[in-house]
């Protein structure tokens, strides 16, 4: 399984050497990557439908719990079928919209990443295994948003969501890092088993409210809404597959794989159906004054998402069901009516929807995926978003809290994507044809089949609900809400309440559609509210950020070396002068200490008469060779004290640091005494102070009874464990070589910098 | 600098110093040493040579450019690290070892290439720095 979760990395890689068959004309090959991973995923379709859960572990950092457990249940296979699904319809699609593209294959790149940081995260059953994948999806759409780099706003707006995601899945570590602490596990199906205990325990809010931010962000709940509109930016196949199935969706997965965990309390149900509710119907009005197709359906997007964590906070199974449906709902409209506004923006150049006229002729076939896509999002039989539509009126009926009035604002909100949907899906093609688009003519099967397929497959499981419910939505909402109640989902339930409000809502979208003209005066009005947005108090504070820590930057970094060290030496006295203030005794026992012998005491003045020398020499090459000698007389200590390894190194690197103080020194002008007296003076007394204290912390360290567990631990087992007698280079390469590991890469990052910095120097002045 | 003695010096002194420098990288696993100082005695050894006959002359006994040792190093620390990963299934950073005993070497095991990849990064890095630093300065 680990093969098929990490297929787009392997893909993403590869293009590194496979880059010139992904740009030409065999690019749609790379739609097979994703259907690969949905055929192997689709055989488990029988067994999870008969109840069961699939596992597959692999292991990582077993030593911090931390392993690749991947877990298939209904709930994760929805969640995977869809994304590898669509993704194959965005993979094959995107290889007509942007054939040519001079960046085609970093774009398939990035796609690819995507997709395995996706299915890895819903397939994810360890905590902090799903938070990388939850961050790695942040930072590859971050690329897929910014794909069109050359455009600030573009630019912008991937920051923009970069930083509200990124931020979001902190709180998701934070999450999961008091939740392993809690139930000493990070696996999410023990945490489960122990969810009493997190529910009863001190800390269940504080868990609560880091999980809810995190899916808040992730999935554009108000007030976090702002980033998914301006994420339009991207081009189209990455809108389609990050708003339709794949990110945005996150969030909604993770409230929905907490709710046996977290939910049931009356503090998760509220807050989930008041943001729910806020968010579905601030984003239902918004759209309302929107004129550009893809704003529209941005709005949709996140007013849709407000639905689903609205039903996750209703909680019940019924709600759940309902959730889990119009998650499938919601990603075959949505994706298609995407797909359909690139191919329109693709001939028109224009997504302006009061521009937009009379396409029918020409694009037929997209034309009535448009209508069908519309109905399904309408919710018109007998597609699959009647049966989502009817679901979530039964369960806001069957609410504990204000049923009337959860069923009155999802009557709204469902009326209103109605006329969005239409609006986008249908309006473009009726009405009067254009001069200027008589020439147009189909694209590419390429383009067009990808949507008709989706609305195809939407009004195919409207006829069998079945198909999915039975497979896939049932078995994982009877995990979720841990029950075993059998659960038929059906198209037609005869002429009851539920229909009258159905057609209630088709009604009230049709007049809203016929009524209201999207126009720029409307999109002028909000505009001036702007002021007063989420987005734009972000963006203030942002600023305010910037201004100050510019300031802060340069109160500390003026870019002189001396104030550097300054700077740090008085924040170390500080820091630990005050530790010091606070418990001053210090207790040596002079018993223990060996005796002084001459070897020491003339090593100690050597050191003590080349400080002096370094200090106040006129010379700058003495100054540098005495630091040496003070070096060389350390290496000696070293060796009295029974330290060869660090005598060594010691040794070396400070033949290396002189003879680097004289290859630049060597060519410097004269030494030349640029500092004032009284700063001298001041670093004089702070070196001093300096000094004083460390040699007060070293003997405060001494009076301390000795702890030499580690040491004790190191000395028994480097021979034992690693096969090696020199125990410090065994700490290094052994026990703790993912540090070491983690410092070469620095000193080459070091190097690096050292080299470029000192190579463009050279160029600018070769230039000159 | 460029005199006779050290010049002379500086022929005998680079293998001996370079032959040194490995015999301190493989014993550092049971004798002090290990693939830190190696590295750095390495990069001292070249510097030497670079002060009796100039940068140019050193560049040219060592043929490639220092900084292309940096990433092979890493690679070498890499491999070693994850090869228990990907031989045995094992956790990054398990040691494994080639049963048997080697003349000089000891025992040969994934901790000796981890070490042999410390030894190149800290040998090109100081190379790299030192050679830039001197073109430049």
């Amino acid at each position: 399984m680990l093969l098929f979760v990490c297929l787009g990395f392997i893909f993403s890689f590869s293009i590194l050497f496979l880059h010139k068959i992904v740009k030409g004309k065999l690019a749609w090959l790379s739609a097979l990557v994703p259907l690969s991973i949905f055929i192997y995923f689709a055989k488990f379709l029988k067994r999870v439908s008969d109840g069961e859960v699939i596992r597959s572990s692999y292991n990582w950092i077993p030593s911090f719990g931390v392993n690749l457990d991947f877990v298939v249940d209904g709930l994760s296979l929805l969640f995977v079928l869809m994304i590898s699904g669509i993704g194959t319809l965005v993979f094959w699609y995107t290889s007509s919209y942007l054939k040519g593209h001079q960046y085609l294959d970093r774009f398939y790149a990035y796609l690819g990443i995507f997709m395995s940081a996706m299915l890895g995260l819903v397939l994810s059953d360890n905590l902090i295994t799903l938070f990388l994948f939850w961050e790695l999806t942040s930072i590859s759409s971050f690329f897929l948003i910014g794909f069109n780099n050359e455009s600030s706003s573009s630019r912008k707006s991937a920051l923009l969501a970069l930083g509200i995601t990124g931020i979001g899945g902190l709180f998701l570590l934070g999450a999961a890092v008091i939740l392993g602490d809690i139930s000493s596990s990070y696996s999410i199906a023990e945490i489960m088993q122990q969810s009493n205990e997190v529910v009863m325990s001190s800390s269940y809010i504080f868990i609560t409210i880091l999980v809810f931010l995190a899916a808040f962000t992730k999935s554009a709940q108000f007030p976090f809404h702002f980033w998914l509109p301006g994420a339009m930016k991207a081009p189209t196949p990455v809108s389609t597959y990050l708003h339709s199935a794949t990110m945005v969706k996150a969030g909604i997965y993770l409230i929905l794989r907490f709710s046996p965990i977290l939910g049931d309390t009356y503090f998760w149900n509220t807050t989930l159906m008041i943001v729910g509710a806020i968010t579905m119907l601030y984003t239902a009005f918004h759209m309302l004054f929107r004129t550009d197709l893809k704003a529209i359906l941005a709005y949709s997007t996140i007013c849709a998402l407000g639905i689903m964590t609205f039903l996750t906070g209703i909680g019940t199974y019924e709600a759940l069901i309902a959730a889990m449906v119009f998650i499938v709902v919601h990603a075959l409209y949505k994706a298609s009516l995407f797909l359909i506004t690139g191919i329109i923006d693709h001939k028109t150049g224009t997504r302006d929807i009061t521009k937009l006229s009379g396409l029918r002729q020409g694009l037929m076939p997209v034309a009535i995926a448009g209508f069908v896509a519309a109905s399904i999002s309408g919710g018109i039989i007998p597609t699959l978003g009647f049966v989502g539509k009817d679901l979530i009126y039964e369960s806001t009926l069957h609410s504990e809290y204000y049923p009337y009035v959860l069923t009155g604002i999802s009557i709204l909100t469902n009326a209103l994507l109605f006329y969005g949907g239409f609006l986008v899906g249908v309006k473009p093609f009726l009405g009067p044809k254009k001069e200027e688009y008589s020439k147009i003519h189909l694209p590419s099967i390429r383009m067009w089949l990808p949507p008709a397929i989706m609305v195809t497959l939407g009004v195919v499981f409207g006829l069998a609900p079945h198909l999915i419910g039975d497979t896939l939505v049932v078995p994982g909402s009877k995990i979720l809400s841990k029950t075993s109640e059998a659960f038929h989902i059906k198209l037609w339930h005869g002429f009851n309440l539920i229909f009258w409000l159905s057609t209630l809502t088709i009604t009230v979208g049709t007049v809203l559609y016929f009524v209201l003209k999207p126009s720029h005066a409307l999109v002028k009005t909000i505009e001036k509210l702007e002021y007063i947005s989420p987005k734009s108090i972000v963006e203030k504070l942002s600023l305010l950020y910037k201004i100050v820590s510019k300031y802060w930057t340069m109160l500390f970094q003026n870019g002189y070396l001396r104030h550097y060290v300054a700077t740090y030496v008085t924040f170390i006295i500080i820091l630990v002068g005050f530790l010091l203030y606070q418990d001053p005794r210090i207790v040596i026992d002079y018993n223990s200490l060996a005796d002084l012998t001459v070897y020491e005491i003339t090593i100690i003045i050597i050191m003590f008469l080349s400080t002096l020398f370094t200090v106040f020499t006129p010379s700058r090459l003495a100054a540098v060779a005495s630091m040496g000698i003070i070096g060389f007389a350390f290496c000696l200590l070293y060796l009295f004290y029974s330290a060869p390894d660090l005598a060594m190194t010691q040794f070396s690197v400070d033949t290396l640091t002189v003879i680097l103080f004289v290859l630049v020194l060597y060519r410097l002008p004269k030494y030349l005494r640029f500092s004032k007296n009284y700063l001298r003076i001041e670093h004089g007394i702070l070196s001093s102070i300096f000094g004083t204290m460390i040699t007060l912390l070293i003997l405060k360290v001494l009076s301390q009874p000795k702890k030499t567990e580690i040491s004790d631990f190191y000395a028994e087992n480097s021979y034992v464990l690693a096969k090696g007698k020199n125990v410090v280079n065994v700490i290094l390469v052994d026990f703790r070589g993912t540090d070491t590991l983690i410092e070469i890469t620095v000193l080459i990052v070091a190097a690096i910098g050292v080299f470029g910095l000192l190579k463009l120097r050279l160029k600018a002045r070769d230039k000159k | 600098m460029k005199t006779l003695i050290l010049r002379t010096a500086s022929d005998i002194l680079l293998p001996v110093l370079l032959l040194f420098s490995v015999f301190i990288l493989f014993r550092g696993h049971y004798l002090p040493g290990g693939g830190f100082v190696g590295g750095l005695i390495a990069a001292i050894a070249f510097v030497l040579h670079a002060f009796a006959y100039g940068l140019k002359n050193t560049r040219k006994i060592i043929k490639i450019h220092p900084g292309f040792l940096m990433p092979l190093g890493l690679l070498i620390s890499f491999g070693s690290a994850i090869a228990p990963l990907v031989a045995e299934g094992l956790p990054i950073m398990t040691g494994l070892w080639v049963p048997g005993h080697f003349p000089v070497i000891g025992k040969i095991g994934s901790a000796l290439f981890f070490d042999t990849g410390v030894y190149f990064v800290v040998f090109g890095v100081s190379l790299t720095i030192i050679f830039t630093i001197s073109e430049n300065a």
